[in-house]
């Protein structure tokens, strides 16, 4: 009891110092969270792939297409249910800076093969019926105010020419990790659009999305279409939508690493100031403690003084930047939605803050808890006037 | 406590200090006795030891040779931890600088001690109250030192010096840091302490009026004892 308010009081007894302190464990645990939270999304993309879907390229690489007459063929194999085709379309919205992605789809198949993207029966009926139907992610819509029925012109970049659609749907996310920003169309519309203007690039798939029945079996599905289309003109080469997400994620997984080497270094750095303001505070008592001490009070005492007072103080602006990392989350997912669709903060996230702080508090306290326990009386006394 | 009357009795205590590699001596065979009940002052010039001596005495600091008997306890022998409960008990501290703990109210301040022992809250507050009522300051308990004058203080410390009711106080250069007046009250509340509660004080003093008021003067001259 007694320990509990010296601790308190001794933890504001210089107001600024304690402030400053806590505002910069606060601001440290706060970058940490939210470079953890920009680290977990990368993977993200990843976890929330489907097992039950296989992604079939060009083995040579994917800027070369296959031809839509695999399609049939892919479907004839068994053990797949459903094969979308599927082409990166690249197109841009006014201009360059409004990027999200954009697919030409097949819409029976892909709302087949993507249960995850909610939409009423209208709203699907109304894709499926409407060549220029597209259908957008529930926060792509609300960020250019985009409701159903309105037209909507993107710039075609790998396919010149203005390309105008009619919104059919806006998709929720079954999952709070469902991507909401993308955008979806007919892929006939392209496909037709192309046979008039440029022949020679109509009919060509960027990757088929299948379906397979049993996800145990997905290996051998992949392997039984990539050995059907052997030494053909275009070689396939498939993988579940978590290898080939993977493929993506590790192009860019230095810079990530990069930054969680960061988010640790930040925490080290705080920890050294913490260290150095709490062997300052200690110095100062140490007079005070050789008092107590004199009185009769034992190291332990002391040392429970020193640390509990650094681990509060963590604890402290570890609470206040995992406060502050939900506001600053939610405004870095409204303002930066082409980056990041989801910039949700996970509990394990705000654990892991949470005990970074004690990690922060406990180190930054072991040497002056040591210091402050073990002077020595006499010497302690001495330090006085 | 021995039968002779005396409560604290020195046998050829030594004590040096090891600078560098050079061990200073501070305190070469020394020994005398005090009696239950009496007011010592022990003088001297800056750095002869005075310090150190009493500090041996209060079982704060340890002895190289020598024994050191208290109330019928050798405590050069005594481990840490004993020694912590053995201060706790019997003696009572007073500083130069006060030593009250800043954050602290004056109430808590001599509470502290206390804190040690099994005493309920509600004991604990009888012999607080007590205690400021001694040294007569019970209207200010809930000040911090810092909204006290320093003779104030002073007396806030030696409430809390005796609140245990320890047979000795030990005190360094008590009034070194105050005015005539505060000294003067400081010095009388020390004379009644002895005169009303019996208790033993050896009082480490630069200050003539100080020395005054005391039964017995001991000078320490370079680590030794002349008697005055
Ligand atoms: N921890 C220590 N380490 C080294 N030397 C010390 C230590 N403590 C005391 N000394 C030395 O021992 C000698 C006696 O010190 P002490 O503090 O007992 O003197 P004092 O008589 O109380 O002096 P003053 O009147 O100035 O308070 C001094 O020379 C001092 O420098
Ligand atoms: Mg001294």
């Amino acid at each position: 009891m007694f320990m509990v308010k010296y601790i308190l009081r001794n933890a504001f007894r210089h107001k600024l110092r304690s402030l400053l302190t806590v505002t910069g464990v606060a601001i440290a645990i706060l970058a940490f969270g939210l470079l953890r939270t920009l680290v977990g999304l990368w993977y993200l993309g990843v976890e929330s792939s489907s097992s039950t879907r296989l992604v079939t390229r060009n083995a040579i690489s994917l800027v070369f297409s296959l031809p839509i007459s695999y399609k049939e063929r892919i479907r004839q194999i068994p053990g797949v249910t459903r094969v979308g085709a599927m082409n990166w379309f690249g197109g841009i919205y006014v201009t360059e800076k409004n990027f999200f992605p954009n697919f030409a789809v097949e819409p029976r198949a892909y709302l087949d093969l993507y249960p995850e993207f909610l939409l009423t029966p209208e709203e699907q009926k109304g894709f499926v019926l409407d060549r220029q139907g597209a259908v957008v992610g529930r926060k792509l819509a609300a960020k250019y105010g985009w409701k159903l029925g309105d037209r909507v012109v993107l710039k075609g970049t790998i396919f010149p020419g203005q390309w105008e659609f009619v919104i059919r749907g806006i998709y929720r996310g079954a999952q709070r990790s469902t991507d909401e920003t993308q955008f979806f169309f007919n892929w006939d519309y392209l496909n037709e659009t192309l046979r008039r203007t440029i022949p020679r690039r109509a009919d060509q798939v960027g990757i088929f999305v299948v379906g397979v029945s049993n996800p145990e079996q997905a290996a051998e599905v992949a392997q039984a279409i990539d050995t059907r289309f052997k030494n053909s003109l275009a070689e396939t080469m498939s993988e579940t939508e978590k290898a080939f997400q993977l493929s993506f994620v590790a192009m860019t997984e230095a810079i990530m690493i990069a930054i969680k080497i960061v988010s640790y270094v930040v925490i080290v750095i705080i920890m050294v100031v913490a260290a150095n303001t709490m062997a300052m505070t200690a110095r100062e008592r140490i007079a005070e403690y050789a008092t107590l001490k004199t009185l009769g009070f034992r190291w332990h005492h002391i040392a429970g003084a020193v640390f509990g007072e650094s681990l509060f103080i963590a604890i402290l602006g570890g609470v206040a930047g995992v406060m502050g990392t939900f506001p600053v989350a939610s405004v870095i997912e409204k303002e930066l939605s082409q980056f990041f669709p989801v910039f949700h903060v996970t509990t394990a996230t705000t654990l892991l803050q949470l005990a970074a702080a004690a990690i922060v508090g406990v180190t930054a306290s072991i040497f002056p808890t040591w210091r402050a326990s073990t002077i020595r009386i006499a010497d302690g006394l001495r330090r006085i006037g | 406590m021995s039968d002779n009357g005396n409560i604290v009795t020195l046998r050829n205590v030594t004590k040096s200090y090891r600078r560098g590699s050079q061990l200073v001596p501070v305190l070469e065979d020394i020994s005398f006795a005090i009696r239950s009940g009496e007011f010592l002052a022990l003088m001297g010039p800056s750095g002869s030891g005075k310090s150190t001596l009493l500090n041996l005495i209060a079982g704060i600091d340890k002895v190289d040779s020598g024994s050191i008997e208290i109330g019928g306890c050798e405590i050069t022998t005594l481990g840490d931890a004993e020694l912590a409960g053995w201060r706790a008990l019997n003696v009572g501290f007073v500083f130069q600088f006060y030593n009250l703990i800043p954050v602290l109210t004056a109430y808590e301040n001599v509470e502290l001690p206390l804190l040690l022992t099994g005493l309920s809250r509600r004991e604990r507050r009888e012999h607080v109250e007590a205690a400021l009522e001694i040294v007569n300051l019970a209207d200010r308990m809930d000040h911090r030192p810092s909204q006290l004058s320093g003779g104030q203080q002073q007396r806030v410390a030696i409430a809390r010096a005796v609140v245990t009711d320890p047979a000795i106080l030990v005190a360094d250069e008590p009034t070194g840091d105050l005015d005539r007046v505060s000294a003067g009250e400081i010095l009388a509340l020390m004379d009644q302490l002895v005169q009303d509660f019996h208790k033993t004080i050896i009082m480490v003093t630069h200050d003539p009026r100080a020395a005054e008021k005391a039964h017995v003067i001991r000078h320490l001259e370079k680590g030794l004892l002349t008697d005055g």
